[in-house]
C-alpha cells in the first residue's frame, strides 16, 4: 500500500483533511511532514496541501517554496517521486518550478468558494486512471488566486503533451467561459509535468471524499494514485 | 553597507484586474484622464556587503529568485551607500 506524506507549512489548513481522507477512508499509512524538516519519512507520495502558507505574503507559495522540506520534495519529484499539490500546494509547485506557469488573482478579484465540475481531459495519468472517460467530477474550489497563466509556447506544450488533466466545465463536460470560475487560460484547473509524476490542481479533492460532505468524486483522484502502485 | 529600493512591476503582457478595478474608482472620482493603472510592489532593505559588485549580485539573486517571479514580473532597483546611523 502506498505511503503518503502530507507537508505542513505555517498556514496550511487542508493538511488534516488530506490526512483524514488517506488514513480513514483509504486506510493508508500517512505522516505529517513539518516544513522545517527535510526527512520525507519514506513516503511514496507527497501531498502539498491547501491553505495560506506563510500568510500568502509576497506571492502565494513563494516563501514556502524555499522551506527545508521543499528541497527534499524537489529532489524526490525530480527523481520521479509522485507529488500532488492542491490549491496552495499547486501554487507552491509553480513557484518551485516543478510545474510551468503562474497563478494570477481571480479575474473577478473575489475569493471564490463553491462546487465546480471538472472535465478530465486525460484519463491515462497516474492521477486520473480511475476516472471514466466523459464523466465529470464535482469538486469544491476555494481560492483567490487560481487564474492560471502561462506564455503561448508553454501552453502549446501543455496541450501537445497531454499535460492538462482537468478543466472547469458544466455538469455534462462542456468547457466554456461560462464555467470558468477564475479566468484561467483554457479553463485549466489542473496540470501535470511532462513526466506525469507531479499534479497541481486548484480544486480540493480531499474535501469531497467523505459522503457526509455531499460528494465523493475526489476519491477517484486518490484511488488513481493508489492504483498506480498496484498496477 | 547599501540601502536597496526595489520596484516590481507586472509584465505588460499580464492583465492586471486590480489596476482595472482601481481605475473604476478614479472614474467615479471624476478623474477621467487616468489611464493604464497598474499595481506593482515597492520593497526596501539593506545589504551588509561593502563591495558594490558583490552587493549587486546579492540583490539580483534576492530579486530574481524570491522577490519577483520572472514569469509575470520585472524588477528594477537602486543601490545607495548607507550607514545604520543615517535613519
Amino acid at each position: 500500500m502506498a505511503k503518503f506524506g502530507v507537508v505542513v507549512f505555517p498556514g496550511s489548513n487542508c493538511d488534516h483533511d488530506a490526512y483524514y481522507v488517506l488514513k480513514k477512508i483509504f486506510n493508508c499509512e500517512v505522516n505529517f511532514l513539518w516544513h522545517k524538516e527535510s526527512d520525507l519519512k519514506e513516503s511514496d507520495v507527497i501531498i502539498l496541501p491547501g491553505g495560506f502558507s506563510y500568510g500568502d505574503y509576497l506571492r502565494s507559495g513563494s516563501i514556502a517554496r524555499f522551506s527545508p522540506i521543499m528541497n527534499s520534495v524537489i529532489e524526490f519529484a525530480n527523481k520521479g517521486g509522485k507529488v500532488l499539490g492542491i490549491c496552495n500546494g499547486f501554487q507552491i509547485l509553480l513557484e518551485a518550478g516543478l510545474l510551468p506557469g503562474v497563478m494570477l488573482k481571480n479575474k473577478s478579484l473575489k475569493f471564490v468558494c463553491k462546487d465546480v465540475y471538472l472535465k478530465t481531459v486525460n484519463t491515462n495519468s497516474i492521477f486520473s486512471n480511475s476516472i471514466s472517460n466523459g464523466n465529470t467530477l464535482k469538486v469544491p474550489i476555494a481560492h483567490g488566486e487560481g487564474n492560471y497563466f502561462t506564455d503561448n509556447d508553454t501552453l502549446n506544450e501543455l496541450i501537445n503533451n497531454d499535460q492538462i488533466l482537468f478543466k472547469y466545465s458544466s455538469k455534462d463536460g462542456n468547457v466554456d467561459d461560462e464555467f470558468n470560475p477564475n479566468g484561467s487560460l483554457l479553463n485549466i484547473a489542473g496540470i501535470i509535468n511532462k513526466d506525469g509524476n507531479i499534479l497541481g490542481m486548484m480544486p480540493h479533492p480531499e474535501r469531497c471524499c467523505d459522503p457526509l460532505l455531499g460528494s465523493t468524486d475526489g476519491k477517484k483522484i486518490f484511488s488513481s494514485i493508489i492504483n498506480s502502485f498496484i498496477n | 553597507m547599501y540601502k536597496v529600493k526595489v520596484t516590481i512591476k507586472r509584465r505588460p503582457s499580464i492583465l492586471d484586474p486590480q489596476g482595472t478595478a482601481i481605475e473604476k474608482g478614479a472614474e467615479n472620482l471624476g478623474l477621467t484622464n487616468i489611464k493604464n493603472t497598474r499595481i506593482g510592489k515597492f520593497i526596501e532593505f539593506t545589504v551588509d556587503i561593502n563591495d558594490k559588485t558583490k552587493a549587486k549580485q546579492e540583490v539580483e539573486n534576492y530579486c530574481s529568485k524570491l522577490l519577483a517571479n520572472p514569469i509575470m514580473e520585472d524588477f528594477e532597483y537602486t543601490l545607495s551607500e548607507w550607514t545604520p546611523s543615517e535613519e
